[in-house]
């Protein structure tokens, strides 16, 4: 088996990236599964980043990394609130067809 | 070096595996617990990579916060799942097209390209000898990039106030505690002492 290079991260992120759009395409009506792709592909970029710190041997990466996962937390807990309001509203979480906020 | 190469197969393939049955599973609440199966070995591949740190960040905040809201969403609201999947499988040919062609263009990116002899250079930190991963980050977090910390700070501390404020509601005909009117009760209104005669009650 060949040394682990950074090619293999790269790939395995582009992988995981793809999944969660795929994901996001697959599940068009259930916004809980939306939510759970866009972590996929946060945590992808994650990957990305850690991979190429860890091999360039250059710390800011890291730094950047640590402010995505800042960003994803705070993205999440906003999205589950808007869809916490959203199913009181409307009694369903569809949102294939969210248009009522069309002028 | 071949544990380490075993390690980086079985954690990506847990991973990536993990990742399909999240964006497939017929239950949002297995897709939950598959998506923290995903973190916990993202988690693995970054100590893989000597990122110490942020493999436990992960595992903490993602594990123990994210996906535990998500939990409690799924949980909480009370959702018809299988009308939702109404169509599940209309979308599966232009998913799979776009993800294949997205996943072609990133794998021929992504093996085919080198890092200029001359970057390294430019490094704006590079990795110090000898000191632990956590420490490392800390010295540079904590001073070079105290601004963004701090505005990372203001982010959460926005989200959750925002999510707060969205989810806050006051229902009628629910009885709630009022402290104002608790303190600024008097004995007056409250105590009385009626005369009660012999043989007659109140």
């Amino acid at each position: 088996m060949a040394e682990i290079g950074l090619s293999h991260y790269l790939i395995v992120a582009a992988t995981l990236f793809t999944i969660g759009i795929f994901g996001i395409f697959l599940n068009r009506k259930n916004v809980i599964i939306i939510l759970m792709s866009v972590e996929l592909i946060l945590l992808a970029v994650n990957i990305n980043l850690v991979a190429f710190s860890s091999f360039l041997g250059d710390l800011t990466g890291q730094v950047f990394a640590l402010l995505v996962l800042t960003v994803a937390a705070a993205e999440a807990a906003i999205g589950l609130a808007i869809l916490v309001v959203y199913f009181r509203n409307r009694g369903s979480i569809a949102v294939e067809d969210v248009n009522t906020m069309r002028g | 070096m071949l544990l380490a190469t075993i390690a980086f197969y079985l954690f990506s393939g847990v991973l990536i595996a993990a990742a399909l049955m999240v964006v497939s599973a017929r239950n949002p609440v297995h897709s939950v617990l598959f998506l923290i199966l995903a973190f916990f070995n993202a988690a693995a591949l970054f100590v893989l990579l000597g990122a110490e740190f942020l493999a436990m960040v992960l595992v903490v905040v993602y594990v123990g916060a994210v996906a535990v809201l998500f939990l409690f969403v799924v949980m909480m609201l009370d959702i018809d799942f299988v009308e939702l999947r109404q169509g599940f499988l209309n979308y599966v040919p232009v998913g799979l097209t776009i993800g294949l062609v997205l996943l072609a263009e990133l794998v021929i990116l992504g093996s085919a390209w080198a890092v200029a002899p001359a970057a390294s250079a430019g490094y704006a930190h590079p990795t110090p000898e000898g000191v632990t991963n956590t420490e490392a980050l800390g010295r540079i977090l904590y001073t070079n990039y105290v601004h963004v910390f701090q505005g990372a700070g203001m982010v959460l501390l926005v989200a959750m106030i925002g999510a707060i404020v969205l989810t806050l509601r006051h229902r009628e005909g629910v009885k709630r505690q009022n402290v104002r009117t608790q303190v600024g009760r008097r004995r007056a209104e409250a105590v009385e002492l009626p005369k009660v005669r012999p043989g007659e009650g109140l």
